[in-house]
């Protein structure tokens, strides 16, 4: 193979070689110039900001920083975002982990409608169950609480967490189950101890896709979040540039603060979210 | 053991389903819909309407408009992905130095959330002291009001929407070109094939499982592309930009409050979706592939 490759690399001539490189580097320029924009801007004083000048590095100063963290609400939000996150994550891959094992395991009467209800839900445009949902928490009392919007998300990740964790025990032969029960497990417990383990790649995309699913989410968070004690980093963030003043200052420093640990966490993970989210739609 | 989990599972999606589906069809709006204030309960006053919110939607013209453009925006933003993303997937699929590090610039803007990449374009299509126009300003050229034309507006929703939406294409292209057997481009390449013939006749056929549920999940969720459009534009101006979902949202939540016209108009967005995963259904078993 390594011959291969080698014979490919020498075989290509300079000038295509520079082509290459070239359309690459253009591409990465245009992929990386806004958030690159954002960090630069996020360290320019207020009035250079709104001077329209297109230096990189002009008074450079941590003031938006400071004010961001100390005079708004964004560590309350931050913990927000962390909280429902975290829940739904957790909530999301206990459910979607059973379910996913059920419908890979047990052919019942239904069966076929149950895969396409959990692939339709994908489809669902916010539009849909936003209003049932919200006359619902509010019935329960349950707007600008956590609960009701973790529940709210809960609908969309569960459904395709479920899809994607049935591909995953698919994949790990019945024969385990087998003998587990042979060597006296409780279905409970085989599911629990045996085949959970070997899903474990499968869970970690699942827990990964639901973190992220709530920790982005703009439709929910707006409606169902009334009181800026409550809000998440997505409904928040609007706040900093309102319809009568924008705040660039707070608003790109408050976005570096996001972006940066979402994006390390997530160019650690995404090799395994892309296989993750195209092994369950192929497999199924 | 499992049955319970799934019940409950059916139930979380099932129920407000179809209570949506029963709002829909009443006129609930915020005013008769039944609340608690403090100790007090207000009944519910809405009545069944039958299909009449149906009716409204189908022969308002705000549906056609509103139709016409989300089905452009679709279109226009999952070709852009797919054929960007395919390019690049392409270029990165060879022996190359820095390849890594390409790959991780160009995974960047997956890798931030939407909800921030959507604040991000904001300020960059500000039309005041945003760079872009900046840049065009040091060269000569007059600014453009990007947010607030609407040929413009529906441009900077497109632009951002691509840019953030390539990185997933590109990576989960580049899986389906990595699956592909490196000996059918060599054998073709013994046998005199062309590039292209190589790209028509291997690598489009061996990249359909892939390409064929990307596709369909790239189309349903910049039809359903909520951040982006919410946040960049928030539907403006006067409406320009406003796709299907955000509309459906608006009338749920601004203004007085129409739940049921909402409900109506999410079911039939479901619809429209339902209907479009069929076709594509039926196009790929038509060409022999069992999805």
């Amino acid at each position: 193979m390594s011959r291969v490759v080698h014979r490919t690399r020498d075989s290509r001539s300079p000038a295509k070689s520079v082509a290459l490189h070239l359309t690459l580097i253009a591409a990465s320029v245009v992929s990386v110039f806004p958030v690159a924009w954002l960090v630069l801007t996020s360290l320019k004083p207020r009035q250079v900001i709104e001077t329209a000048s297109v230096g990189l590095f002009e008074q450079p100063t941590l003031a938006n920083y400071t004010q961001v963290l100390g005079q708004t609400k964004f560590l309350t939000w931050a913990a927000n975002s962390v909280i429902v996150s975290l829940a739904t994550a957790v909530l999301g891959v206990l459910l979607s982990a059973t379910t996913g094992y059920a419908v890979s395991r047990f052919r019942f009467p239904g069966f076929r409608s149950v895969m396409w209800m959990l692939l339709i839900t994908q489809m669902f445009p916010v539009a849909i169950l936003i209003v049932p949902i919200y006359n619902l928490m509010a019935g329960l009392g349950l707007i600008n609480q956590f609960p009701g919007l973790v529940v709210a998300y809960l609908t969309s990740t569960v459904p395709f967490c479920a899809w994607m964790m049935k591909g995953y025990f698919d994949t790990v032969p019945v024969t385990i189950d087998e003998a587990g029960r042979v060597d006296g497990l409780t279905p409970f417990g085989t599911f629990w101890r045996l085949i959970l383990p070997l899903a474990k790649p499968g869970l970690a995309v699942a827990a990964f896709y639901s973190f992220l699913t709530a920790w982005a989410e703009v439709a929910y968070a707006t409606a169902f979040m009334t009181g800026d004690e409550r809000y998440t980093l997505a409904v928040g963030l609007s706040q900093f540039v309102g319809q009568h003043k924008a705040e660039w200052g707070l608003l790109t420093a408050a976005s570096v603060l996001i972006a940066i640990p979402a994006a390390a966490v997530f160019l650690l993970v995404q090799r395994h979210l892309v296989t993750g989210l195209t092994a369950g739609a192929t497999k199924a | 053991m499992t049955a319970p989990v799934v019940v409950v599972t059916l139930v979380l999606v099932g129920y407000p389903l179809l209570r949506g589906a029963y709002l829909s069809l009443t006129d609930a709006t915020e005013a008769n819909m039944g609340r608690t204030i403090g100790m007090n309960v207000i009944p519910s006053t809405y009545e069944f309407v039958g299909l009449a919110n149906y009716a409204d939607i189908l022969t308002s013209s705000t549906f056609v408009t509103r139709l016409t453009w989300t089905v452009v925006w679709t279109i226009v933003c999952v070709v852009l992905h797919v054929g960007i993303g395919l390019g690049m997937a392409m270029l990165l699929d060879r022996p190359m130095r820095f390849r890594s590090l390409y790959r991780v610039l160009l995974v960047l803007p997956w890798a931030v959330p939407a909800f921030v990449s959507a604040f991000i374009w904001r300020y960059l299509l500000n039309g005041e002291f945003g760079v872009v126009n900046a840049m065009l300003r040091a060269v000569g050229l007059a600014g453009i009001s990007w947010l607030d034309d609407p040929f413009w507006a529906k441009v900077s929703v497109i632009a951002c929407n691509v840019w953030l939406g390539v990185p997933f294409m590109m990576l989960a292209l580049l899986g389906g070109l990595q699956s592909i057997p490196r000996e059918l481009h060599e054998a073709a390449e013994v046998d005199g094939a062309t590039p292209w013939q190589r790209f028509r006749h291997i690598t489009v056929p061996g990249l359909r499982p892939v390409s064929s549920t990307v596709v369909l999940l790239g189309t349903i969720w910049t039809f359903n592309q909520f951040p982006v459009i919410f946040l960049l534009t928030r539907g403006g101006p006067g409406g320009a930009t406003e796709i299907l979902v955000t509309y459906a949202y608006r009338q749920a939540f601004e203004g007085i409050r129409d739940y049921s016209g909402s409900a109506a108009w999410g079911l039939v967005i479901l619809a429209l979706l339902v209907v479009l995963a069929g076709v594509y259904r039926r196009a790929l078993k038509q060409q022999g592939e069992a999805w």
